[in-house]
């Protein structure tokens, strides 16, 4: 690897080499390095396409890092990589996409993750999302994730892009069954004239099932956003989503929140607000010696912490 | 009014300052203010409601600009300079009503009020300092989980964490309970006896806050009324809206 797509695994990943554990690292569109462990197989999709992760059942403290780099201008890739994870696990999953586009043509990753989880197990994914390189081609990430989620298993995303990327499609549906719980935090910024589009469509489908999404973002300059949440309940079930957006320059938000209930025993809340930052906000930190500009990023910061 | 109250330096003067809001037509806030706070000193400016003693305090912190006159603090003029350059220099500044942050944590806000990194404890000491028991404060959020109360004790924690020669305080005491009441006295004691040079001047009609003065400043409709010794101003005010005993606005026999 060459120092751009080590500085990029840095930011998507944390990661300064090869990380411990299990991990697949792809770079321009080929896997670099590769690693199972015992409780953790990953192998090549036969057609190419992408890689199916086998996790057994009963592993436990256990962590996988699949980050992707690309640094060559130009380059379009879908890619399809399988999580099959059994009942009782208790795994880390670190993804991300980092993407420099120095070049004149536009540089695009589409990720498709599915997940299938087996029976109490609990997940914990991680994706961020990074963009660098002063090149006119346009960086473009179209994550998809599909979840499914079995009897009392728990999975936490933390979905982070706030950085570079041009334009984000951004599609995450979850199934889940009785007593399983979903809890999302999805912290987005935009600049420029960058667009996201970020849309759920989580399916309480068990009794007891419970889905927690929260969006927090930023929309500076001329940038565009648009969160779309729908949560089913299908069962007795609890479902709250949230989206939290502070608005900048000329930038536009637009929040759709969707709450279907098919049961009467369902309990869905939504919450959303968009909001310049409050004047107030910023004298404050000016009294305690920050200057304009550095209270805004330190208000910005804070928020999307 | 004696002629001289501040022997010694004067830290801050307001020459000639005027305030105007225009809405539907212009309304005088402040009219020709003159005001010499000295070194060392402990200034509590009262009046009824509406009198203008917030927008003073603002006008000292940079945050509203006075249509007219001077403010020079440490004799410099200063009337131009913005809220991060008064800050600097060393003026502080704590909101009638603080703001709240999203995401911001109380070890945030004290680290920025300090400008630097400080260790928790020191962090702590802040926040013990206001009667709060800082391990369970730390690490919250400055959001809308805290109430009035305890964000007013953390907004005079940031306060007392900038050191500032002058730090000014705006109704310190609205929105906290009695007990914080009395360990708010105790908060602007030890700030007297930590730095003996830093003045505190205290937007407050509250009687043991005016108990504690060095000088009292009265302003009503806009004009310093009077201005000297706690022992010459405090006895005119007592049993007025100026001077209020905090047992009777709380509804009387708590105590």
């Amino acid at each position: 690897m060459d120092e751009i797509q080590k500085r990029l695994l840095m930011e998507v990943a944390d990661l300064h080499g090869v990380p411990e554990g299990a991990y697949n690292i792809r770079a321009n569109g080929q896997s670099v390095a590769r690693n199972s462990t015992a409780g953790i197989d990953i192998t090549s999709k036969t057609d190419g396409s992408g890689i199916d992760i086998r996790i057994k059942d009963g592993t436990r403290n256990q962590s996988l890092h699949i980050p992707v780099v690309l640094s060559k201008s130009g380059l379009k890739e879908t890619v399809y990589n399988d999580f099959y994870i059994g009942d009782d696990c208790d795994v880390v999953i670190v993804a991300g996409c980092g993407i420099d586009n120095c070049g004149v043509q536009d540089s695009e990753h589409d990720g498709i993750h599915r997940f299938f989880v087996g029976k109490n197990s609990k997940i914990k994914y991680v994706e961020k999302h990074y963009g660098s390189g002063d090149g006119t081609g346009k960086r473009i990430l179209n994550p998809g994730t599909e979840v499914t989620l079995g009897e009392g298993s728990t999975m936490e995303m933390e979905m982070v892009q706030i950085k570079g990327v041009d334009s984000t499609v951004r599609s995450t549906t979850a199934n889940l069954a009785a007593g399983a719980k979903l809890v999302v935090h999805e912290r987005l910024m935009t600049h420029g004239s960058q667009s996201a589009v970020s849309s759920y469509d989580v399916q309480l489908n068990g009794a007891g099932s419970d889905a927690d999404v929260i969006s927090r973002s930023v929309a500076r300059d001329n940038s565009y956003q648009k969160f779309d949440a729908k949560i089913s309940g299908n069962a007795p079930c609890a479902g709250h989503t949230e989206c939290d957006s502070i608005i900048m320059d000329n930038a536009r938000i637009l929040a759709v929140p969707q709450l279907e209930a098919n049961n009467i025993d369902a309990s869905l809340i939504h919450e959303a607000a968009i909001g310049k930052i409050a004047g107030e906000q910023i004298t404050k930190l000016m009294t305690l010696g920050l200057t304009e500009k550095e209270a805004e990023e330190c208000i910005i910061n804070g928020f999307l912490a | 009014m004696p002629a001289r109250l501040h022997k010694g330096k004067s830290m801050l003067e307001l020459k000639d300052i005027s305030f105007e809001v225009h809405e539907e037509q212009s309304k005088s806030i402040l009219k020709d203010i003159n005001l010499t706070v000295g070194d060392g000193k402990f200034v509590v400016i009262t009046g009824p409601n509406g009198s203008g003693k917030s927008t003073l305090a603002k006008i000292i912190a940079g945050i509203e600009q006075p249509v007219s006159g001077t403010i020079l603090f440490d004799g410099r003029d200063i009337t131009h300079l913005s809220v991060t350059e008064r800050a600097k220099l060393g003026i502080g500044y704590a909101f009638q009503n603080p703001v709240r942050f999203k995401g911001i944590k109380v070890r945030d806000l004290i680290r920025i009020a300090v400008g630097g990194n400080i260790s928790v404890a020191e962090a702590c000491n802040y926040l013990s300092e206001v009667g709060l028991c800082a391990r369970n404060y730390i690490d919250r959020e400055v959001n809308a989980s805290l109430s009035g109360g305890e964000l007013k004790r953390i907004e005079i924690a940031t306060v007392l964490a900038r050191k500032s020669k002058l730090s000014v305080f705006d109704e310190p005491e609205a929105g906290i309970d009695l007990w914080s009441f009395r360990n708010l006295i105790e908060v602007f004691e030890h700030m007297r006896e930590a730095n003996g040079n830093n003045s505190i001047l205290v937007i407050s009609h509250q009687e043991r806050i005016l108990n504690i003065a060095d000088e009292i400043v009265v302003l009503a409709d806009g004009a310093i009324r009077a201005h000297g010794s706690r022992e010459q101003v405090l006895p005119g005010l007592l049993g007025t809206g100026s001077a209020v005993n905090v047992c009777d606005k709380m509804g009387g026999g708590a105590l």
